[in-house]
């Protein structure tokens, strides 16, 4: 516990916990539908900050994660359909086939020297074989779909992950917490020294005794393992999988706005963006009802528009310069949270 | 048998013969000084030992055990740190962390590697500006941060490729003594140099390189009043 506070300011402390008091009351103040605009945002937060381990701490450039969710969900929706296993207990599998595939991946690029935009591509490349492979996967329902049983649940059945949107909002708090809980953590490692060092300069970290092949693979793999977990909530939140829908690459671009709207490489950005990004476009989806305005790909424009804006103006997200206002950064021992 | 033996290195890029079949060795304890004109392959050396590049032919031992054809972090935890002559700082770091991740490759936690940074910083006299981001330092500084991070791996041979280049004379004596204070406890060192007041100043022994070829070694002196040198490198005035 110690450990995990150690240069962190009171101030932080404070603010942190009153924004973690506010998200664990929210649920009773909100209606079903703000409920399920949080889950989304929490869902980005928690995904953004998978992601973030990967390009924000370790700068590998990843635009293919849909990849990893598509695979968490369909494992696990697969194994509780089929056989009817927990989805606390297919998360394992679910982890492991993640991971491995990420692996894949990164022995496939850092072995063969494939770095940045080319890295990206190869990332875009298994996402899409992915999606291929599945929509042809008739085990799964390919093309037309994989459904998870519905019920009207008058009780949640925590164990199977069935029941009210409520309990998906805690689970989803609970993950974003975790994982954020995780990088603070991580950055302080020798893994997260090490992952920045590679990000600022590959070269140079690897004069110093730094394995980058090794310590890159960590970050591809553990940031694929975790990004799967999104994908089980995601599978038995919707309840339905579509290769098209869950696999493509709109869904990877959706992903990675967030942390990087509000700040690559820093531990309350994907929380941040989330909240910016969802809350604004369905404030926007809002207004636009009520003004009887109906205009299809409204969200796309708006997501263009803000990424326009943060990258002309706030070239390291909106984090950074809002952590001085709210003058958090008088630790400049700390980089990131 | 000295530290480093480098026996019959040579290097060629695409038909260009870098380095041709050099040899010299650097006993343990000493500072030896490689100097030569622009292009004549000091770097492409210093790459070849710190396992950038792989010698063509030839060997390079660290304490008799081989060491060429290993990776450049296998090369800097057997005891060989370096710097490099276009500084590569990690901008987005602070400059007490870029020195951190070098203090690491001996440290086995992270709270012992910031205490060997922090006495890092303080003998490069870059303590009082460790918070700072590394992006903010001016060159002098950045030359002395790669000092720094090399020397926070805790090696047993420092290779330093031109880090006077930029200084002004005073702060090129501060460094000179600062690198003479560590190889007094212990440290060996191997330098690229052009500024001859540190590298006079310096080495025990100095190699001279010219078109990849190893033309002359012998002390400061020797060097000083070789006619081969002062041709191609030193020129008459140096007389």
């Amino acid at each position: 516990m110690k450990y995990l506070f150690e240069g962190v300011s009171r101030s932080a402390l404070v603010l942190l916990a009153l924004f973690f008091a506010a998200l664990a009351a929210a649920p009773m103040f909100a209606n079903d539908y703000l409920i399920v605009v949080l889950i989304t945002i929490l869902y980005f937060a928690y995904a953004g900050q998978c992601w973030n381990i990967m390009m924000g701490f370790a700068g590998q450039l990843s635009l293919g994660h849909a990849l990893y969710v598509g695979l968490g969900a369909y494992v696990t929706a697969a194994l509780y359909v089929k056989f009817g296993v927990s989805p606390w207990i297919g998360l394992f599998p679910a982890l492991v086939i993640a991971g491995a595939v990420g692996a894949v991946i990164g022995f496939l690029a850092f072995r063969f020297g494939v770095s940045g935009v080319y890295f990206a591509i190869l990332t875009i490349a298994f996402a899409e074989f992915a999606r291929i492979g599945f929509d042809h996967f008739a085990w799964v329902g390919g093309a037309a779909g994989y459904f998870l049983p519905v019920a009207n649940y008058t009780q949640n059945d925590f164990f199977n992950l069935r029941g009210s949107q409520h309990m998906f909002y805690y689970i989803l708090l609970a993950m974003t917490v975790a994982a954020f809980v995780l990088c603070h953590l991580l950055l302080r490692s020798r893994a997260g020294y090490y992952w920045l060092a590679i990000r600022e300069s590959p070269e140079a970290a690897e004069a110093l005794g730094i394995n980058i092949f090794r310590y890159k693979m960590y970050a591809v793999v553990l940031s694929a393992a975790l990004t799967s977990l999104g994908g089980v909530i995601f599978a038995f939140f919707y309840n339905n999988l579509f290769p098209e829908q869950v696999f493509h690459i709109s869904r990877s671009i959706e992903l990675i706005l967030g942390p990087i709207i509000g700040g690559i490489g820093t531990l309350f950005g994907p929380i941040v963006g989330a909240f910016l990004l969802t809350g604004l476009a369905e404030g926007l989806r809002e207004v636009m009802l009520r003004l009887g305005i109906d205009l299809p790909g409204m969200k796309q424009v708006f997501y263009g528009i803000c990424l326009l804006l943060v990258v002309m103006f706030l070239p390291d997200g909106v984090w950074p310069p809002l952590k001085k206002k709210l003058g958090l950064d008088r630790d400049t021992e700390k980089r990131g949270s | 048998m000295a530290l480093l033996e480098v026996s019959g290195i040579s290097k060629s890029f695409s038909g260009l013969k870098a380095v041709q079949n050099v040899t010299f060795e650097v006993p343990e304890g000493k500072i030896v000084g490689l100097i030569g004109p622009n292009g004549a392959g000091k770097t492409t050396c210093f790459n070849m030992i710190a396992g950038v590049y792989k010698p063509d032919t030839g060997t390079v031992t660290l304490n008799g055990v081989r060491i060429n054809g290993k990776r450049p972090d296998e090369i800097c935890r057997a005891g060989i740190g370096r710097t490099f002559q276009i500084v590569k700082p990690f901008a987005g770091l602070s400059v007490l962390d870029n020195v951190v991740v070098g203090a690491l490759n001996a440290a086995s936690s992270v709270s012992e590697a910031r205490k060997k940074a922090d006495e890092v910083l303080e003998i490069l006299g870059l303590a009082p500006k460790r918070l700072q981001a590394a992006s903010t330092l001016t060159l002098p500084d950045r030359k002395r941060l790669e000092v720094a991070r090399a020397l926070a791996t805790q090696p047993k041979l420092l290779l330093l490729d031109e880090v006077m280049a930029g200084l002004r004379p005073t702060e090129v004596d501060q460094m000179v003594r600062v690198l003479l204070d560590l190889n007094k406890r212990g440290l060996t060192i191997l330098l690229i140099e052009h500024v001859m007041r540190a590298v006079m100043a310096l080495s025990g022994n100095i190699i001279v390189l010219h078109h990849g070829e190893l033309i002359s070694r012998g002390t400061p002196d020797q060097i000083a009043k070789d006619p081969k040198v002062l041709e191609c490198y030193l020129g008459e005035e140096a007389l």
